[in-house]
């Protein structure tokens, strides 16, 4: 049985933990809002970025032009997986959903005797995956120091994956990022960036869609310049539902311990109380029993 | 008085203009064009300069655009760019360190082809450098 002594500072210890979880969860809901913000102010491009890949691609008409970033080398032998998670951990599951998901894509890859390539963007899913698949990491990327994630950031990450492809360095690559789709729930997602495939037909009946265009300069020569854009754009969507999701993972993880320090203050406190009471009675029956021997 | 049609320039991190205008001038891979109401559809490249717009109100706006392309059609222009800032607001030392980068790649291209690109792009730097000063 724990002192009355070591009751009180075990209590007082619990109350310090539940105040540094409770402005945690703070701090991780103003960024959360902030995050929010910025996904949303960058869905405008990618929506219309959108629309415009798939009325070009469709005055190209899939021909022979197509840029090999679209189209892809024609073999899946080697597979890139671009990992994006968080930078920081105290996030529940986030970083550990997202790494269990690449691990059993990468799984499924090797048993189909295919060559795996990793690029590990934050450091918590450097550090799962480098435990199995140290040695199929060939870059990681350090969002660390980046206070506020541009599209600069994402742009980054996409050159050097398309410098890569233009090297023949693999032939399909993967994003796996986490979808935010509410606080308490992200999902793992994977997604094909390249080859990007011809985006779906349902984008391309909006307003002047059918339209005939007057291409300035050609067609190929914009796809080109547009599909390396379009990358970056996927990228940096990533990074930023990643980024919320970090945010409302930390969020409701900071909530759920702010809730167990309170339970387990509570229950101190009663068997503190209870100590204190038992000592008090004891010392009065010794008090009583020893005036009654009088 | 010119009819007024819908325009709008995005850049990947916010939606910075969505109103009414009267004219725009982009710059154009192609040269620059000014684009009005009932344009024929018409897609291009543009490459880093100054965009020009005249709201239905008449005031004039400027914005430095660092490459993107524009996505015309009747009933509105698109201007989907790589990044871009009011001209008010331009940072003299970030224009400087993308010139530095153009200069960089210009001088690390590997062929003839992606080093006349480089020089092409650095090129339009120096110019829109040039234009920015005096402003």
């Amino acid at each position: 049985m724990p002192s009355l002594k070591d009751l009180r500072n075990r209590i007082a210890s619990v109350k310090a933990t539940q105040k540094i979880t409770k402005a945690m969860q703070m701090v991780a809901a103003a960024k959360l809002r902030r995050a929010q913000e910025a996904a949303e102010a960058a869905r405008p491009y990618s929506e219309r970025m959108g629309a415009v890949l798939a009325n070009i691609t469709q005055a190209i008409g899939g021909g022979g032009d197509a840029p090999a970033l679209m189209t892809g080398t024609g073999k899946d032998d080697v597979h890139l997986l671009v990992v994006c998670t968080a930078e920081r951990g105290l996030c529940g599951g986030f970083n550990s959903q997202i790494a269990r998901f690449a691990r059993d894509h990468i799984r499924k890859l090797l048993a189909d005797g295919k060559q795996v390539k990793i690029i590990c963007v934050g450091k918590k899913g450097f550090d799962i995956l480098r435990r199995d698949y140290g040695a199929l990491i060939i870059e990681r990327v350090d969002l660390r120091e980046v206070k506020t994630l541009g599209f600069v950031n994402a742009d980054a990450i996409a050159k050097k994956v398309i410098h890569l492809f233009n090297e023949g360095g693999f032939d399909i690559c993967t994003l796996f990022y986490s979808q935010f789709k509410s606080v308490i729930s992200q999902i793992p997602t994977a997604q094909q960036i390249i080859p990007a495939g011809a985006p779906s037909a349902a984008a391309e009946v909006k307003d002047g869609g059918s339209a005939v265009y007057e291409y300035e300069p050609e067609p190929g020569e914009i796809l080109s310049d547009l599909i390396p854009r379009n990358i970056s754009v996927q990228v940096f969507r990533a990074l930023l539902e990643n980024a919320a999701g970090e945010m409302g993972a930390k969020m409701s993880a900071m909530d759920n311990a702010t809730r167990n320090a309170g339970d387990m203050i509570n229950k101190l406190s009663i068997t503190y109380n209870r100590q204190r009471q038992a000592q008090i009675t004891k010392e009065l029956i010794e008090i009583i029993s020893g005036a009654e021997a009088l | 008085m010119p009819e007024a049609f819908k325009f709008e320039l995005v850049s990947p991190e916010r939606l910075l203009v969505s109103e009414q205008v009267e004219t725009v001038v982009i710059p154009g891979a192609e040269g620059e064009m000014t684009v009005m109401a009932h344009h024929a559809p018409v897609m291009t490249t543009i490459k880093p300069g100054v965009v020009t717009l005249r709201t239905a109100q008449g005031k004039e706006e400027r914005y430095v655009v660092f490459g993107g392309f524009a996505d015309i059609v009747p009933a509105g222009c698109t201007l989907l760019a790589e990044s871009a800032v009011a001209v008010g607001d331009i940072d003299r030392a970030d224009l400087a360190r993308r010139i530095q980068e153009a200069r960089e790649d210009a001088a690390d291209a590997k062929d003839d082809q992606t080093r006349s690109k480089a020089e092409q792009f650095l090129n339009q730097l120096t110019t829109l450098e040039g234009a920015l000063l005096p402003a």
